[in-house]
């Protein structure tokens, strides 16, 4: 969670930077910022979620020798999915917070012509993010440790797919169907990544 | 301050005595102030080098030394989990300041200052302004560099009367006062009708309870509880009362010198602890948190054999069970260890003997002759004064910060990696560690970020709904 606020951060100074140096009043260059303010942010993301897993990778050797069987007491998937539902609780609740907190207020939703299904597609889109970042966060250390870095890439990619997309958001057929459809896919790719397979799930189901 | 406690017996003079590390803070005086004194040692091996005698101490040694590779490897396995266990109370702490501060109104208008920060924030100009909140800073700081060499004279003239004196007024006053005040905004803020004869009894009982959990004996989630109220009353005092600038500019200052009056040699917190264990003693017991509490002191018997040991549970404040019973109700967090103490107890010696000497050394941690029990026994102790000081941090920061629950977040996050560091630090380190410094300068910094230069974009990209 640290590192992912310390990532908001950095993009932030960026973004802010660039907005005091632009001019304030031309709308679609501010428009523009943002999308760039926010491309950076998903890069610095992934910057620093490679940078805590090589923190990570270091304390895990520390832990290996020093327990009594040369072996680690955590895994390194069990490291995985904490650092990917930490990144992802943390930019959830960023991104959420503040609008939980309006709801309770007074007011009507999207009186100024904006969509009135504001609250709910938020609520949807947080989770899909926070299940998202879970996912990638598994499948990024998995590709960190076995050096396949085309399935880094691709995590990449799809994160700035996801955030693309959001772009398009009052359309929200546009942009939640495709992202509930990327989670899906991201979750199931997640899933056979950390081992498991249709046998597991039934075995699982079927266990007593 | 925080330090990691565990340490081997040793002996003294024929008794087998416990050192222990304790941080704790003291309070000054009826309106506010805490300070922090740490004591803390970490007396692994020392063996060698103390001033004991050699004689019974051999057998105790080769037990020591065998545990000390043992205890690095525990340290580390079981220093996630004292971080954890301090983790809870700092939130909780946290928690119920922010959770007051933004219900109860009561905390966040202005009604006038402390008197000492004399000097008013509402001035004409922006230099004006800072120039007021330096002096107020300065002027808080010295009080309490003040306050803390006043200790420390205390301490080492002996007055131990005096402090104890000063350390009950101040909890009675918390307790009773602050809490009744605090009562009565929250019925405000709630419209609760309420009658004075119900709440005095709430207030003499609640205040009552805590006098005796705090400073005499009693249940340790209990004593936890009533801790972490009291330095949540505490931060909601200062959050109320100090001007802004004036707050963020005394938490700076505040942490460079817990740094230096920590660290530096000639620094008063040190000499503290030096005097402390001089004289191997506890330093003001009422004022850490602790997150366990199986105070158990080794008292050895006049018999010099150096098989028999004694041991004696004895709970938190300084009192020296005289008979069995009373160790029956000593606090175990592992229930099951008691029973084998005084089983272990019974069958290995012969009658228990209280002395002055052990009633001193109260405050100890088991001995790691139990080494199989050991690791859950460890415990971490944490002065108030950094929950208050953390809790202030946090809520000013959802008290005045524009990008409010973001901003509140980040401190938060900011201040628990701050106290892992901090944690970290101890166990490589194994000595008194000042705990404000990392956790203060990483919270100032996340808020200061968060507040200027995140919440502007955060905002724009919840306007339009975009996600990153």
């Amino acid at each position: 969670a640290f590192f992912w606020l310390v990532s908001l951060l950095l993009a932030s100074l960026i973004w802010f930077v660039s907005v005091r140096l632009s001019d304030r009043e031309d709308a679609k260059l501010q428009y523009g910022l943002l999308l760039f303010g926010a491309a950076v942010s998903v890069l610095l993301q992934e910057a620093f979620r490679f940078a805590y897993f090589k923190l990570l990778k270091k304390a895990d050797e520390g832990l290996a020798t020093i327990s009594e069987d040369g072996r680690s007491p955590i895994s390194l998937r069990q490291m995985a999915y904490v650092s990917g539902l930490s990144f992802g609780i943390i930019s959830g609740i960023f991104s959420v917070i503040n609008i939980l907190a309006d709801s309770i207020g007074p007011g009507i939703v999207g009186i100024h012509g904006d969509s009135p299904y504001y609250f709910i597609t938020s609520a949807f889109l947080t989770m899909a993010l926070v299940l998202l970042h879970t996912f990638w966060g598994v499948i990024f250390f998995d590709a960190c440790e076995k050096r396949r870095y085309w399935c880094l890439g691709l995590v990449v990619a799809s994160h700035l797919l996801t955030s693309g997309l959001t772009f398009l958001n009052p359309w929200y057929e546009a942009s939640l169907v495709p992202i509930f459809i990327i989670t899906l896919c991201t979750g199931l790719w997640a899933f056979v990544t950390a081992g498991g397979s249709f046998h597991n799930v039934l075995k699982c189901l079927s266990c007593k | 301050m925080t330090e990691l406690s565990a340490h081997l017996p040793q002996f003294q003079h024929g008794q087998l005595t416990e050192n222990f590390p304790d941080n704790h803070l003291s309070n000054t005086n009826d309106n506010s102030e805490r300070r922090r004194h740490d004591n803390s040692e970490r007396r692994r091996n020392d063996n060698p080098e103390s001033e004991t005698n050699g004689q019974p101490q051999n057998n105790i040694q080769q037990v020591v030394e065998q545990d000390e590779e043992e205890d690095e490897e525990l340290t580390l396995k079981y220093g996630a989990k004292h971080v954890i266990m301090l983790f809870v109370p700092v939130t909780l702490c946290m928690v119920v300041v922010v959770a007051t501060i933004k219900s109860v109104s009561f905390y966040t208008r202005k009604d006038g200052q402390l008197i000492y920060t004399p000097f008013t924030e509402e001035t004409e100009t922006v230099g004006q302004r800072a120039l007021n909140s330096i002096l107020n800073a300065a002027i808080m700081i010295s009080v309490i560099i003040v306050m803390t060499i006043l200790l420390v004279v205390l301490y080492k003239y002996r007055c131990y009367k005096v402090i104890h004196g000063w350390l009950i007024i101040s909890s009675l006053l918390l307790l009773f006062f602050f809490s009744f005040i605090y009562l009565g905004e929250v019925f405000k803020t709630y419209n609760v009708a309420m009658d004075y004869i119900t709440v005095a009894l709430m207030i003499w009982n609640f205040g009552v309870v805590g006098m005796i959990c705090i400073h005499w004996k009693g249940p340790l989630r209990l004593q936890q509880a009533y801790l972490i109220m009291i330095s949540a009353l505490m931060a909601l005092v200062f959050i109320k009362y100090l001007p802004e600038w004036t707050a963020w500019l005394i938490l700076a200052v505040i942490s460079v010198y817990d740094l230096v009056a920590v660290l530096c040699p000639k620094g008063p917190l040190r000499m503290l602890v030096e005097t402390a264990q001089e004289r191997n003693e506890t330093l003001f017991p009422a004022l850490i948190y602790s997150s366990t509490m199986i105070w158990l002191v080794n008292m050895a018997e006049e018999d010099p054999e150096a098989q028999r040991k004694t041991s004696k549970n004895s709970t938190y404040d300084k009192q020296a069970p005289t008979n069995q019973t009373q160790n029956e109700d000593a606090e175990a967090d592992d229930g099951g260890f008691s029973q084998e103490w005084q089983q272990q107890r019974d069958n290995r010696i012969g009658p228990i003997e209280s002395t002055p000497e052990s009633r001193a050394a109260v405050q100890a941690l088991p001995s790691n002759s139990q080494t199989s029990e050991d690791p859950e026994e460890r415990g971490v102790k944490l002065g108030l004064g950094d929950f208050i000081f953390y809790s202030v941090l946090v809520g000013k920061a959802s008290a005045t910060a524009s990008g409010d629950w973001n901003t509140t977040l980040a401190c938060f996050v900011a201040i628990l990696i701050g106290l892992c560091l901090t944690l970290l630090l101890l166990a490589i380190f194994k000595k008194a560690l000042p705990a404000l410094p990392i956790s203060i300068t990483f919270g100032l910094v996340f808020y200061f970020a968060t507040d200027n230069l995140v919440q502007p974009f955060m905002d724009q990209l919840a306007f339009h709904q975009f996600y990153i």
